[in-house]
């Protein structure tokens, strides 16, 4: 089981003091966080891709990059990459270089982006969204996996004789995760290639990601790539932390009533009974996330928003210790749940291991 | 027999409401059109107004108000009343159509009806809350009905007219509820293209 953290990149107003960081000061928080997050025993650090203000993370590889050099062991991802609007041979090439920088400590999550400007900003409409998903996936994934492609679709330059360099680190592409809220046919595509499948849910009730993520893991069985359980699941998840639960909730309140996604909006109350956010001692954390289990199965990667809503980097960094209290106590109870046969979370070590084995059975195959 | 539901959504924000009472003899005049049995579920706004609010702001319903959207979805017929105000309909009436997903209430009948305080308003069930349900692609039955304050007290012509009015637009509703298929709750995944479909649709 990985758990990690997520982060959207919002430059917001800190409500309780009327500050705003700048762009610099939010970029260095954003690395900051995930040298915290490799100090503190998490295994992912993952970055929105946001190209309007208020947000900064336009050039994911290049912040993972430089966050690369700085850690060991941290898993490198997005939350997400566009696969509508960026360029699907763009995508093949900035995430081989960092996987070679990384030493294979880089996967990626697509998404389809919900800023309808965007879209035609990068010369794209978003009532094309789906279809654009569709093609430049197909696409990126072929350019991962052949040598020489020849390519053409309705929406990008027809390639003929197109080799993407650099080819993938040990001929293993990264992992890539499909992220949707509502969409059926993005838990489909996950399931046709075999991929991850992560369910954002926490601005939304759990029964509406249950159906999701449930047809997901029948398509993913339906294709071939093992039993319902067996399919590659992550889920959200928003918490902010005190020893004392009375003092998180008092701290915490002038973000989320202020905060740009629910502010102004339903209780904190409401919305913590109604949502996965949880606002607690660690305790109450660690109560709250077992039961994602229960609504969605064992799954394989846990990865918390908490550094929106204006939050101050200190804030953020004392977060980051107390989620380092709760994931080993998370880690222990979900991988001992976890039955054989259900796989863990995915490491470009264990795919290589994976793909060398795979090769070696089609050896011993030819060979009778 | 399948036993028919209607649902009869009110905007009243009085109590007691005229919209309510509007609403209730509308329910009636109809259920008087259909077979014995006929479930009426009526769900005023004003006890989800902040639940409709939250969700215009987060994007999805509290339980109270998701409760009541499925029941929208499930319904046979919708029977829908607002008072108007500044020439048309409470922001209220709107915001809550505008929280449901937007094939919500595609293909059912739908009788519409408003309260106001003189008859110089009823032309806005004409030129705004019937333009309202043609764009969310429901079909409204002929007669609307408008209900002016004078209305209620009247037991001359007026207060008979209306009354033969509640009458019509009902049994319009029944007969179009009667010519149908019993409701059915569209299934997304049901639907959901093959993957095969998706790569080749194009």
């Amino acid at each position: 089981m990985q758990f990690g953290i997520f982060t959207v990149g919002d430059v917001t107003t800190d409500p309780t003091t009327g500050r705003t960081p700048t762009e610099y000061e939010r970029i260095k928080a954003m690395v900051e966080m995930a040298r915290k997050a490799e100090e503190v025993g998490l295994d992912v650090f993952a970055t929105g891709e946001h190209h309007n203000p208020p947000f900064v993370p336009s050039s994911p590889t290049t912040m993972l990059g430089y966050i690369a050099a700085q850690t060991h062991n941290l898993i490198l991802s997005t939350a997400t990459t566009l696969i509508t609007t960026n360029d699907p041979v763009k995508i093949a090439e900035d995430f081989a270089v960092l996987q070679h920088l990384a030493d294979g400590r880089v996967d990626l999550m697509l998404g389809r982006g919900n800023t309808g400007p965007v879209y035609p900003w990068f010369g794209q409409d978003i009532r094309k969204g789906i279809e654009l998903a569709i093609e430049n996936y197909h696409l990126l994934h072929r350019l991962w996996r052949e040598d020489v492609v020849d390519a053409e679709g309705e929406f990008r330059t027809p390639l003929q004789g197109f080799t993407s360099v650099p080819r993938p680190l040990d001929g293993v592409p990264p992992f890539v995760w499909h992220g949707s809220i509502r969409s059926p046919e993005i838990a489909e595509q996950a399931a046709f290639y075999g991929d991850g499948f992560f369910a954002n849910h926490i601005f939304w009730p759990t029964e509406h990601f249950v159906r999701l993520v449930g047809y997901y893991r029948q398509r993913f069985a339906h294709y071939g790539h093992g039993t319902p359980e067996q399919a590659v699941v992550g889920l959200g998840g928003q918490v902010f932390m005190r020893k004392n639960s009375q003092d998180a909730v008092r701290e915490f309140r002038p973000y989320f009533d202020n905060a740009p996604v629910y502010g102004h909006g339903p209780s904190l109350e409401d919305f913590t009974s109604q949502t996965p956010l949880t606002v607690g001692s660690p305790q109450e954390v660690i109560d709250k996330t077992l039961t994602f289990r229960d609504h969605f199965g064992d799954y394989q990667r846990q990865l918390f928003l908490m550094d929106h809503a204006g939050l101050p980097l200190k804030v953020v960094l004392e977060q980051l210790d107390l989620l380092g209290e709760v994931v080993p106590v998370l880690r222990r109870e979900l991988d001992a749940l976890r039955p054989a046969g259900v796989p863990d979370g995915p490491t470009h070590q264990a795919r290589v291991a994976a793909s060398l084995t795979d090769a070696g059975s089609d050896l011993e195959t030819s060979s009778r | 027999m399948t036993t028919r539901t209607i649902v009869v959504v009110s905007a009243g924000l009085g109590q007691p409401s005229s919209t309510r009472l509007l609403a209730d003899q509308l329910a009636a005049a109809t259920a008087r059109g259909l077979p014995a049995g006929t479930q009426i579920i009526t769900i005023e706004l004003r006890k989800l107004a902040h639940d409709i609010v939250d969700n215009l702001l987060t994007g999805f319903p509290s339980p109270a108000l998701g409760e009541a959207i499925g029941q929208m979805l499930r319904a046979d017929a919708l029977i829908a009343v607002t008072p108007l105000y500044n020439g048309s309909y409470t922001g209220l009436f709107k915001s809550f159509f505008d929280v449901l997903d937007s094939d919500t209430v595609a293909g059912k009948p739908v009788l519409i009806a408003a309260t106001g305080g003189t008859a110089r308003h009823s032309l806005a069930l004409e030129h705004a809350i019937r333009p309202l349900f043609s764009y969310l692609r429901a079909v409204t039955v002929p007669t609307a009905v408008f209900a002016a304050t004078e209305d209620w007290g009247s037991a001359g012509s007026s207060g008979r007219a209306l009354g033969a009015r509640i009458e019509r637009a009902g049994s319009e509703l029944a007969a179009l509820i009667d010519q149908r298929q019993p409701a059915a709750e569209a299934d997304p995944y049901a639907s959901a293209p093959s993957f095969g479909q998706l790569l080749h649709s194009r």
